[in-house]
């Protein structure tokens, strides 16, 4: 089998920025996530790569606090996210504790989800005036910045219906970087576009990524842009991390079969 | 004489003429009774639909029966359980209200599907972006979820408005002196039932065709994409 444990904790001092522990999820009798290890440093880009089904959009979506998990532990900066210490015991956490840690996340959807009743600048500085108390100037002056960065400051005023679906994405970048995450999250972002809108996004994610050292784990089909983006790609399959290691290695030298197979599949189709 | 108004019966125009006035007292009567019974229907229906979609069986299963039971049972017989009944146990309204009643209830149980449905198609990815942006879920219900729903919701809702007011002439039976109620006494008095039901008959036409035309126009011009919030 493959490698359950983390890259190589010993190599890295700090402790990791997100860690799962034995992180399993479970429908019913269908098992989604089956005692899943993983570790992302700060700063560190991470791309999840992997068959559908295979449990990649999952961990995203647990992360964000979307779904719960069935069993395990995820920490963010040694905190547990889905629990509190209560003591020497580990509690499930209370409504207030998941606000306190989701405010480090930050989430873009495949389906960019949008808010199609607001205005793209209202789309952005709804969240940091409500959430995080920004004044209206405060919150628009940020908003300008970032609609800037992602090249869309002319559209300020438009509504999602009215961009292309790749604006539409670089609005949603733009909305999850607002709220200045630790980490973000990234749910085959270009999934849903159509193949000329893909350069755009990933463009963006890129610079954004450099610009602010973020800390990134995505999962996408974009083999390219994983070989060049990330210091790190897992390969999902049936649950777990089946292997992982640096692009280098993942696309040019994979050790499992089950990998070399996904990647032939996906790099080389039989058609 | 009937109400106090005198009734010329040499032709059916005359006839028609001289019991116009009387009619649209009665017809005045069926919209109050219509726009009642339509805010009843609209406010309980929002609370059967906020307990029907809450988490906990023991709520939401009794208030999918009592919802089955309004949908499922005639108007006419809610209508004589709430006129006959309730006074035995020591509430009793007007005639007027317990027909608005009636019609609030029964209607009550068709506007909560409305609600759900148009709550339901505002799709999950919103309240996903909204929880991940830590909104509030009130904030999340008020700011994105009803904005969008609303422009659903409000199409259906016309059409049970006409729906209400078509069913209103069976508040008669409890003595209600709506447009058909008033229609049948001329009928009885003069022994012409054709002119004044012809007239109910052209003068609801003539409402629903309006309450008609009123929703389509709404229904063009409301957002497609949920209302601008700026």
């Amino acid at each position: 089998m493959s490698s359950q444990t983390p890259a190589s904790p010993d190599q890295t001092p700090a402790r990791p920025l997100v860690r799962f522990s034995k992180v399993t999820k479970r429908y019913g009798e269908h098992t989604v996530l089956d005692d899943l290890d993983l570790d992302v440093a700060a700063g560190e880009k991470v791309t999840i790569i992997g068959p559908s089904g295979s449990g990649k959009s999952t961990v995203l979506r647990i992360l964000m606090t979307l779904e719960t998990l069935t069993d395990g532990l995820i920490e963010i900066d040694g905190e547990p996210l889905w629990h509190e210490r209560r003591g020497d015991q580990l509690k499930p956490a209370s409504e207030a504790h998941l606000r306190k840690m989701r405010g480090q996340l930050g989430m873009v959807f495949q389906q960019f989800n949008l808010f199609p009743h607001m205005s793209v600048q209202r789309n952005l500085t709804e969240a940091p005036r409500q959430v995080l108390g920004l004044s209206r100037k405060e919150a628009q002056s940020r908003a300008t910045e970032l609609l800037e960065r992602v090249g869309l400051a002319d559209h300020a005023n438009k509504y999602p219906g009215q961009l292309s679906g790749g604006q539409q994405q670089r609005v949603g970048i733009a909305r999850a970087l607002m709220m200045r995450p630790r980490v973000m999250l990234f749910d085959e972002p270009t999934s849903a576009l159509d193949p000329e809108l893909v350069g755009e996004v990933l463009h963006v994610i890129r610079t954004l990524a450099d610009e602010h050292d973020l800390t990134v784990l995505m999962v996408t089909h974009e083999m390219s842009f994983a070989r060049r983006f990330s210091d790190r790609v897992c390969f999902f399959d049936k649950g777990r991390i089946h292997e992982q290691g640096t692009p280098e290695q993942i696309f040019t030298d994979p050790r499992e079969a089950r990998t070399r197979e996904f990647l032939r599949a996906v790099l080389e189709p039989d058609v | 004489m009937l109400f106090a108004i005198a009734w010329d019966a040499s032709s059916s125009w005359s006839l028609a003429v001289s019991i116009l006035p009387i009619l649209l007292k009665g017809l005045w009567v069926t919209l109050q009774a219509t726009v009642v019974g339509f805010l009843l229907a609209m406010a309980f229906g929002l609370v059967l639909a906020g307990l029907k979609s809450v988490p906990l069986k023991i709520v939401r299963w009794p208030a999918k029966l009592v919802s089955e039971f309004l949908r499922d049972t005639p108007l006419l017989v809610q209508l004589f359980f709430l006129y006959y009944v309730l006074p035995d146990y020591g509430l009793l309204l007007p005639a007027f209200m317990t027909g608005a009643l009636a019609l609030g209830l029964q209607y009550s149980a068709y506007m909560s599907e409305v609600y759900r449905g148009g709550l339901e198609a505002v799709g999950s990815g919103q309240r996903e972006a909204a929880r991940a942006l830590n909104l509030t879920p009130v904030r999340t219900f008020t700011h994105i979820v009803l904005p969008q729903a609303v422009p659903r919701i409000i199409p259906a809702s016309g059409n049970y408005l006409v729906s209400i007011m078509k069913d209103v002439p069976v508040l008669s039976v409890v003595t209600v002196l709506e447009l058909f109620g008033v229609a049948r006494i001329i009928g009885d008095r003069t022994f012409n039932y054709l002119v004044p039901l012809s007239m109910v008959g052209a003068l609801y036409l003539i409402l629903t065709i309006l309450a008609a035309w009123a929703v389509r126009t709404l229904d063009q011009r409301l957002p497609k994409h949920g209302i601008a919030l700026r």
